[in-house]
């Protein structure tokens, strides 16, 4: 029992330190005061300051288009490449995987600086800069969702398909594509959320003038904390909480056996 | 024949990576080994050595000791207690723990800043308890708070996912043969965690290595990291060869801190998902 | 007969609020080979968990020498358990995993070395030290775990279906060794399955079990031959079960015809079940039969022809050497001491004899 409750206050603890912050941002978006600490009184002054203000909402429609945009080119480019690696060999399976390891492990500083002096070199830092490095750190994503799908997928009812004289096109589509349609779902909203957090390669692959939320809050808190940020954290997390309760609990949800 | 034809699909990905992953690196290669001349030079390199250099590099490493620490030290336990609840809840439980991971980046260092500042949340909680307040914002300790708090989610993970595909037969065999807690503690659940571990580390230490937009707000100008120093190099001082000098040393530690750690992890110890 | 080693007495087990042991008795006699039969769910393997330790009953008690074991943790117990799954420490070699125990009790590098061997001897993998587990087959890690389990010398050795995951001919190799390993190791063997087969090869008792009751105790060949209910009868071998009315004793009706028996003390005109077996049933000409009856299938079973006849409106189930084609007239002939006979259980919960036959 003692022990029982010992767990308790412990998950409490880091429950706590995980969601203090959270909930501070929420209520103080609602704080009819500019005090961080004061409650003075429910308003949603804040949110209408959000909406109105323009600078910040370029940034949101930035934002979701290059997550929304690179989302779909990189699951398109992923799933590809996804099956490409699929029908090769051991080897040339160790390498593909291997290259594409690198993104995910390599520090986020050095992708963006990386990226950036090819743009500078070869074209101009614009939004289009941004849209091609969020696809080329979404692609390893959509790869790693997609991949498993297609070994656990049977290759024998592929193949029974053939044999049952359908064309390989239409045996794809019929047969493997209902089976890796989750991991492409899920590596899609996956990729959409890394797109959605990224600040570093996208502070350094920017085009003067451009601002995703991210770099857009950097700028601005190295100015001070204004409360229409509290609103926008707000929203935020509620759009992350929906993403990830529709990754986790949706359709595609990866179901675990446990024993 | 076919096996080759659908080989080919992966050609598009292939592209993509030689034109925007190879490509960069070699960029940084190049602008990292020439002078500003084009010339060939070992000094943006070596430049390292230079004592800001060498400080920043010094504190980011220390730092990024601790932060990984700490984090491994909270989410050890946590893994556990997640690992021994209940099936049913378990899912949804571990999730709660995950979720801030997917909170903008950002948003998260602007909720620390705010709870830590002078006028902030904690300092008056403290001031109602009659207690003196804590000067933290602006110091290495902040820093090392909000990064614990950036980067917790990404240890508890693997150490979880590699608890919970230990099976509990293994454990009732190890009771069965004479061992006690510590002994299945230390001989069974900490060996076949491994793997998990060295994921975590890796996937804390280096992003907490390598950050410097923590350090930039919250250690107001004053905690100088080494992303810090190559993020001024491009930014304000322009100095590419520099700054790719610097992100080459960079490159080589976070390359070395994933090859000591894999050295000690098993094979599938990379990659959480 | 040698003394009672593990008493249980009055076991009652519920995961959930459904109850899976009801208040169970058994005891297992020192040097015994004890094999608890029954389905999946009949609760043989919460029984031995309870052994184990891994269970706590909510009521009763583990008695184990004489002494009270029943909240005694499975590290302080003196027996061991070979898993269903083998349980093998993954990130350990062979011999780590069979010296695991060895080193728990702190005894000398020489001692395990010697230990190590003679278990790997024992089970055939001479010279598998140094082996990892993935490399193993799984009759191979089956007989790791054995050993692993063995080194500890327990007085007893619990098997929870060590065999089910094996093919069939590994399986039938495997029974002997571990007949083999008993009759050296002189231990007692407390062993689940759900085939009947191999509980028949390998027991000295059985232990029949359905929905966390008792069936019935006995040696293989008592519960082959004099099962007790309608249960036991269809789950030992095949049987054919039929509705017969006791008209007194000594004489049965089945399908409407009068069989003389062997049984006494039904009473007088009492609904039982009969149970005859296949091998039991002769096939005769028509004239010379009890009954009368056509041959509906025939398969070749190699030993025996497994023939079906419908005869009175029941499909009889027989085994003969002889062929009868598909649609011949036969006549249907039971020996008095073939019939059992068996009292229709009161309810889906029968509870049968506890004690030992």
């Amino acid at each position: 029992m003692l022990r029982k409750s010992a767990q308790r206050i412990y998950l409490f603890l880091i429950f706590l330190f995980l969601y203090l912050p959270i909930v501070v941002l929420i209520v103080l978006s609602f704080n009819n005061s500019k005090s961080k600490v004061l409650w003075g009184g429910f308003t949603l002054d804040w949110y209408k300051k959000l909406f109105s203000n323009s600078a910040i909402m370029e940034a949101f429609s930035t934002t979701v288009f290059i997550s929304l945009a690179s989302a779909v080119i990189a699951t398109l480019l992923g799933t590809l490449a996804a099956l490409g690696i699929d029908a090769m060999k051991k080897r040339g399976q160790a390498v593909m995987l291997g290259a594409t390891n690198i993104p995910l492990l390599n520090a986020d500083i050095v992708t963006g600086i990386s990226m950036m002096l090819l743009f500078v070199r070869f074209t101009r830092l614009g939004i289009s800069t941004v849209l091609i490095a969020h696809i080329t750190f979404n692609i390893p994503y959509v790869i790693l969702n997609v991949l498993p799908k297609l070994k656990q997928s049977s290759r024998t009812a592929y193949e029974a398909a053939l044999d049952l004289g359908a064309a390989p096109l239409y045996a794809f589509r019929k047969i493997i594509w209902p089976q890796i349609l989750p991991g492409v779902l899920s590596g899609f909203l996956m990729a959409m959320t890394m797109s959605l957090d990224d600040f570093s390669v996208t502070y350094f692959t920017k085009g003067a003038g451009i601002n995703t939320l991210s770099t857009m809050i950097y700028t601005e808190m190295r100015k001070g904390i204004r409360p229409e940020m509290y609103a926008l954290s707000t929203l935020l997390f509620l759009i992350a909480l929906i993403l990830l309760l529709f990754m986790n609990f949706g359709p595609t949800a990866r179901k675990e056996a446990r024993p | 024949m076919r096996n080759l034809k659908r080989q080919l699909l992966a050609g598009p990905y292939i592209l993509w990576m030689a034109g925007f992953i190879l490509l960069p690196v070699l960029m940084i290669l190049y602008y990292a080994f020439t002078a500003t001349g084009g010339n060939f030079t070992f000094l943006n390199v070596s430049s390292i050595t230079f004592s800001v250099h060498l400080k920043a590099l010094v504190l980011s490493l220390k730092l990024g000791l601790i932060c990984t620490v700490i984090c491994l030290a909270l989410s050890y336990p946590l893994a556990m207690i997640l690992n021994s609840m209940k099936a049913k809840s378990q899912g949804f439980i571990v999730f709660i723990f995950i979720l801030p991971m997917w909170m903008n980046f950002m948003l998260r260092i602007l909720a620390w800043r705010m709870l830590l500042s002078n006028n902030g949340i904690i300092n008056s909680l403290l001031g109602t308890f009659g207690l003196p307040g804590i000067d933290i914002l602006n110091t290495p300790t902040a820093v090392v708070f909000c990064m614990v708090y950036d980067f917790l989610p990404f240890m508890i993970l693997p150490i979880y996912n590699a608890m919970s595909r230990i099976q509990p037969d293994i454990i009732e065999a190890a009771r069965d043969l004479g061992a006690g807690s510590l002994i299945i503690f230390f001989k069974i659940i900490v060996p076949l965690t491994m793997s998990g571990v060295v994921s975590g580390i890796i996937m804390v230490f280096v992003p907490a290595l390598t950050s410097f937009a923590v350090s930039d707000l919250l250690g107001g100008g004053k905690v100088l990291l080494i992303g810090n120093v190559i993020e001024q190099a491009f930014m304000q001082e322009y100095n590419w060869n520099l700054g790719s000098g610097l992100s080459f040393v960079l490159m080589i530690f976070v390359i070395a801190s994933m090859a000591l750690m894999n050295s000690r992890g098993d094979e599938n110890g990379t990659g959480v998902w | 007969m040698s003394k009672k080693l593990i008493d249980l007495t009055h076991i009652s087990k519920s995961f959930d609020g459904q109850m899976i042991l009801d208040d169970l008795n058994l005891y297992i006699r020192e040097n015994e080979f004890l094999t608890l039969l029954g389905p999946s769910g009949c609760g043989k393997t919460t029984t031995l968990r309870i052994i184990g330790g891994f269970e706590t009953p909510d009521q009763g008690s583990v008695m184990f020498d004489g002494r009270d074991i029943t909240n005694l943790p499975p590290n302080q117990r003196q027996l061991n358990t070979v898993f269903q799954k083998y349980a093998l420490f993954p990130h350990m070699s062979i011999a780590e995993n069979i010296a695991f125990g060895l080193k728990i009790r702190k005894k000398s590098k020489t001692y395990i070395d010697d230990k190590i061997k003679y278990a790997l001897r024992l089970v055939n993998l001479e010279g598998f030290e140094k082996r990892s587990i993935e490399s193993l087959s799984g009759g191979q890690q089956q007989r790791i775990a054995i050993a692993r389990a063995i080194v500890n010398e327990p007085k007893v050795l619990l098997l929870d279906e060590p065999l089910g995951a094996l093919d069939l001919k590994l399986r039938q190799d495997m029974q002997y060794e571990l007949i083999r390993l008993k009759n050296e190791l002189g231990i007692t063997f407390v062993y689940v399955t759900h085939d009947q087969e191999e509980a028949l090869t390998m027991s000295d008792t059985i232990v029949v079990m359905n929905q966390g009751y008792i069936q019935q105790i006995g040696t293989p060949q008592d519960i082959y031959n004099e099962p007790v209910n309608a249960f036991v009868a269809d789950f030992i071998g095949e049987s054919n079960i039929i509705n017969g009315l006791m008209l007194k004793d000594r004489l049965v009706q089945i399908l409407d015809v009068k069989f003389s028996c062997v049984d006494e003390g039904f009473g007088c005109n009492v609904p039982v079940d009969v149970v005859i077996r296949p091998e039991d049933v002769e096939l005769v000409s028509p004239e010379q039969g009890m009954l009368e009856g056509h041959v509906v299938s025939l398969i070749f079973k190699g030993v025996h022809w497994e023939t079906e006849v419908l005869s009175n409106g029941f499909e009889w189930l027989v085994h003969t050497t002889q062929m009868h084609p598909v649609g011949a007239h036969v006549g249907i002939r039971v020996d008095p001491f073939n019939i059992q006979i068996m009292n229709k259980p009161e309810s889906n919960d029968e509870k049968a004899v506890e004690s030992h036959a």
